[in-house]
């Protein structure tokens, strides 16, 4: 049994979903599927930086390390409704950050099922199929051990 | 001690002039794409990103460009870059038991869940010339069969949970960062697993070799191997909560090195890690050697005087540009120093020549 869950939580864990999906989808695919872009203001210009990746010594709960960093860009923007949407996507690409708010932003409004329809669905179909050829391959790759017989006679 | 010189700046110009000419290479040969070697390359891609300490394969492919492919150049073309990014903040640490495998092999036990997944790598390979390659042309499609959804657990957790394994053991959420704060000795656990991601391939394997043949001994077994990608999570301040801000790829190995027991502690197995980013398993194993060879004072064991057991000489020297910046700076110009030993031993012989015999 699940427990219930509060609109507010699932809002959220929702918003955290799209906003993952869109990350790690390529740049260049998101500017196809949302080549036009609603007017907004910046509450913050698209800024690269780096975040510190972690990683556990020891896998599966070992204490914090810090691994190394990665290259991250950030941005903040306000539709002309007032909705304001967050981005923070790896790598260096200002108009894949610039269109994963605007699209954080337009999931809180009217434009959520139009764009659930032309952008997240596509994309996350296009991830599930990534994936799903990584395993495949990976599967092909599995050893399938048989033991020899010897002759002891 | 060397000093500022004039009168090179017309011989600089013409050397870099030179130099962006060499790197082009024959005109009448198509020029290499930043995509070409992010593609192509892809091993020593993930090489400058482990060692210039910055995950992005774009730009590391760029600064192999720009170094005519000297990786260590490269690395060092990363290393500057970092330096101008203003730090967002600090990922979860990374769940490689989530990984998206593409390679997981155990040398303990032939038979664990999820399988000995070879994935594209060298080992089998003939290690022969292939002349196929020197002409263009696709190679077949790699092979596919359909995926069950079998999880593959850390084979290290197996033994963990019959107890044979040393317990992991828990540490401040906020690890020291070797890029904010000086080294200091004795470094912590943290601190050398940092210094040893981004160290020099080379030395790293170096060390771990010669803990192989006799020098710090510590009989490691691959307990597991695994490549893959690895969501990158992040609390986002303005939002209050996680999300994925991208994925990496990640090889992670853990040993199984000799047992210890003590007063307190049965017979166990320990542990030694790696985890650097990219398809890097020569680095990863060797990291792991390292890490476990300098664990020995923890362990309770005995100091042989081995190198790889030696914290402060691992940490100072397995930075490669650090290195290379040291080493390098010797050939720039020292008139002034070379003048004054000059005189010092010119003086020295006239002394001597000077002195009845």
């Amino acid at each position: 049994m699940s427990a219930p869950v509060s609109n507010a939580a699932s809002d959220t864990s929702a918003r955290a979903a799209t906003l993952s999906l869109l990350a790690r989808a390529p740049g260049v695919r998101l500017a196809t599927l949302l080549p036009d872009l609603p007017p907004f203001d910046w509450l913050r210009r698209p800024e690269v930086g780096a975040v510190m990746l972690r990683g556990r010594m020891g896998a599966g709960g070992g204490a914090p390390f810090n691994l190394g960093e990665m290259t991250v860009t950030r941005c903040a923007l306000r539709l002309a409704d007032g909705t304001v949407g967050h981005a923070a996507v790896q790598g260096r690409d200002k108009g894949h950050a610039t269109r994963v708010a605007v699209i954080d932003a337009l999931m809180q409004g009217e434009d959520a099922v139009r764009i659930e329809t032309a952008v997240l669905a596509p994309l996350r179909a296009e991830e599930a199929a990534r994936r799903r050829l990584r395993a495949e391959k990976a599967a092909a790759t599995k050893v399938e051990f048989f033991t020899l017989v010897r002759g002891e006679d | 001690m060397y000093v500022a010189t004039k009168g090179g700046e017309r011989a600089i110009d013409a050397a870099h002039a030179w130099l962006a000419e060499e790197r082009r290479g024959d005109p009448s040969v198509p020029e290499l794409s930043v995509a070409q070697i992010a593609q192509q390359l892809t091993l020593a891609v993930n090489r400058v990103m482990a060692e210039g300490s910055l995950y992005d394969p774009d730009l590391a492919a760029l600064a192999i460009k720009q170094a005519r492919g000297d990786l260590i150049e490269a690395v060092f073309l990363i290393r500057a870059y970092r330096t101008t990014l203003p730090r967002f903040g600090a990922s979860l640490p990374v769940e490689t038991e989530a990984m998206q495998i593409t390679r997981r092999i155990s040398a303990t036990f032939k038979d664990v869940p999820g399988g000995q997944v070879l994935g594209p790598t060298f080992d089998y390979t003939h290690r022969l010339l292939d002349f196929a390659l020197a002409a263009e042309g696709a190679p077949p499609p790699a092979a596919r069969v359909p995926a069950d959804a079998a999880p593959a657990p850390h084979v290290l957790g197996l033994l963990d949970r019959d107890g044979l394994m040393e317990p992991l053991t828990a540490g401040p959420e906020t690890p020291p960062d070797l890029t904010r704060e000086p080294l200091e000795l004795p470094a912590a656990r943290a601190t050398r697993l940092q210094a040893l991601a981004r160290a020099d391939e080379g030395f790293v394997l170096g060390l771990a070799y010669s803990t192989q043949r006799g020098y710090g001994r510590t009989h490691a077994f691959v307990g597991e191997l695994r490549i893959g990608l690895c969501a990158v999570e992040m609390e986002i301040p303005e939002l209050g909560f996680v999300l994925e801000i991208g994925e990496v790829e990640l090889t992670e190995c853990e040993t199984v090195n000799q047992f210890t027991g003590s007063k307190t502690e049965p017979p166990q197995f320990t542990r030694g890690y790696g985890l650097v980013f990219g398809q890097s398993e020569r680095k990863a194993i060797s990291m792991s050697l390292v890490d476990r060879a300098l664990r020995w004072e923890e362990l309770g064991e005995d100091a042989t005087g081995a190198p790889a057991q030696d914290a402060e000489f691992v940490l100072s020297h397995c930075d490669n540009i650090q290195a290379t910046g040291f080493l390098e700076h010797i050939k720039l110009p020292h008139y002034v120093d070379f003048q004054s030993e000059l005189e010092l031993i010119r003086r020295l012989r006239r002394d001597t020549e000077g002195e009845p015999q």
